[in-house]
């Protein structure tokens, strides 16, 4: 299979096997009119079987939606053809409007207006706590 | 301090001073009958609570303060389908400090995050209940003179029991405290406490299904309700309710001084008989929680008698 090379744009690597159609649905990469490819299941000695993201244009990436969903992936920036900068993301201190508390008996279960805030307590499990309940949420769900 | 949501908000020393001022309280009432006149203090009361919004208006009465309010949500504009944020903006206009109890968890932060005026949380949901804890510890140290070194049992409800999570934490700051928990296994501790508060802080806990076993070595009995509002599921509820009943007999065992603690209202698992028994310290635990709560809206309030001006 050949996926031709981007000229300009972002290379989401690294990104763990099968979680690639949730980063393109949270990152809203279907709102972009540019080219995006999607690769599922790529051989890879360090992760096994890896997925990747090429999007063909630049744009405002989320990185604390990318680094709360899969905090293994590394962004690649390209331009003219040649990667000129490559980071990896991190698990965002605090999430705003990104995942939502599922706690029935938490405020923002009736007051949609205010907004999701979580906090990052256990770096290691990936744990975080809703801002106003302290209901746990875990990256991993 | 701005505002009170979380029990843990305090520090220790600054819990003892508010123990300090309440003690203070107790024993001189005239030379605090005026440090609130011309403050109003708002009861924003969304679910029914009696008796926490009674102490908190009778405090406020006691330091010369005025009082307004709602004792329910269906009096106020929260009926109407108005936010949180909405009506603090609004009372902010009206009053110096709120206390509010709310049945939806963290709704009194959001009122803290909107308002310039301190925010006390009088209850929110199966969430946190400060003022509670503050009563607790008063009651503890005014009966046992300390609030180190002793053997507290915590009885009946301790899965949804906020009371029971936010003393245990408060306690967890003090030393030698050893915690005895009896519960059924339907309604014991939450995982996360065992493993936040007595396995991380290597404190010696103890869980029993029986009270009558572990009777004679307390210094403290805290007791609770099964309370119905926190189930889903009425038939769990009735199956669990009249799990542990404290009466006399039972506490043939005990020490002659252990502390009867209760947050009130009972049901049925204290039986009145005990009232009588100079054990039981639950109604004083009451009286206590007026004291506390005038301590601490003087405190937020940032207002002292005249001659400690």
């Amino acid at each position: 299979m050949k996926i031709d090379s981007i000229k300009n744009g972002i290379v989401l690597d690294h990104i763990t096997a099968g979680e690639s159609m949730r980063l393109y649905n949270d990152l809203g990469l279907d709102d972009l009119k540019c080219s995006v490819a999607i690769i599922k299941n790529v051989p890879s000695k360090k992760m096994g079987k890896k997925d990747i993201i090429k999007i063909a244009d630049q744009f405002d990436l989320n990185v604390d939606v990318l680094g709360y969903i899969d905090p293994d992936v590394t962004v690649c920036v390209i331009q003219d053809g040649k990667i000129v900068e490559k980071r990896k993301v991190e698990l965002p201190e605090k999430l705003v409007n990104i995942a939502k508390c599922k706690n029935p008996r938490c405020i923002t279960s009736v007051e949609p207006e205010i907004d999701q805030i979580f906090r990052l307590v256990d770096r290691e499990k990936r744990i975080y706590r809703c801002q106003y309940c302290e209901a746990k949420k875990s990256s991993n769900n | 301090m701005k505002h009170l949501i979380d029990p843990m908000d305090l520090s220790v020393e600054e819990i003892d001073q508010m123990l300090d001022l309440a003690d203070d309280i107790i024993l001189n009432k005239d030379k605090y009958r005026e440090v609130c006149k011309y403050k109003k203090l708002a009861t924003l009361f969304f679910e029914p609570s009696t008796r926490t919004r009674l102490s908190f208006e009778a405090a406020m009465m006691e330091l010369g303060g005025n009082v307004l309010g709602f004792s329910s949500a269906d009096s106020s504009s929260s009926a109407k389908g108005e936010s949180v944020a909405d009506t603090v903006k609004v009372v902010e206009c009206y009053a110096d400090i709120i206390a509010m109890r709310h049945p939806k968890e963290g709704a009194p932060f959001v009122a803290a995050n909107t308002v310039n005026i301190p925010v006390i949380n009088a209850g929110d949901g199966g969430h946190n209940h400060p003022t509670q804890t503050l009563t607790d510890l008063l009651t503890i140290r005014r009966k046992k003179g300390r609030l180190n070194n002793l053997k507290v049992g915590f009885c009946g409800d301790l899965k949804f029991g906020r009371t029971v999570h936010s003393l245990i934490k408060a306690l967890s700051r003090y030393e030698g405290i050893e915690y005895i928990l009896i519960s059924p296994e339907e309604l014991q501790i939450p995982e996360y406490l065992k493993k936040d508060v007595f396995q991380e802080k290597k404190l010696p806990y103890r869980e029993v299904t029986s009270m009558e076993e572990v009777m004679p070595e307390l210094d403290i009995l805290y007791m609770t309700r099964v309370q119905k509002e926190r189930f889903f599921n009425e038939a769990d509820y009735i199956r669990l309710k009249d799990t542990y009943i404290l009466d006399l007999e039972k506490l043939e065992t005990a020490k002659k001084d252990l502390a009867i603690l209760h947050p009130l209202p009972r049901v049925n698992e204290i039986s009145v008989k005990v009232d009588k028994d100079p054990r039981a310290c639950y109604f004083e635990q009451a009286l206590n929680g007026k004291y506390i709560r005038m301590a601490l809206i003087m405190t937020m309030l940032g207002v002292k008698p005249d001659e400690d001006r």
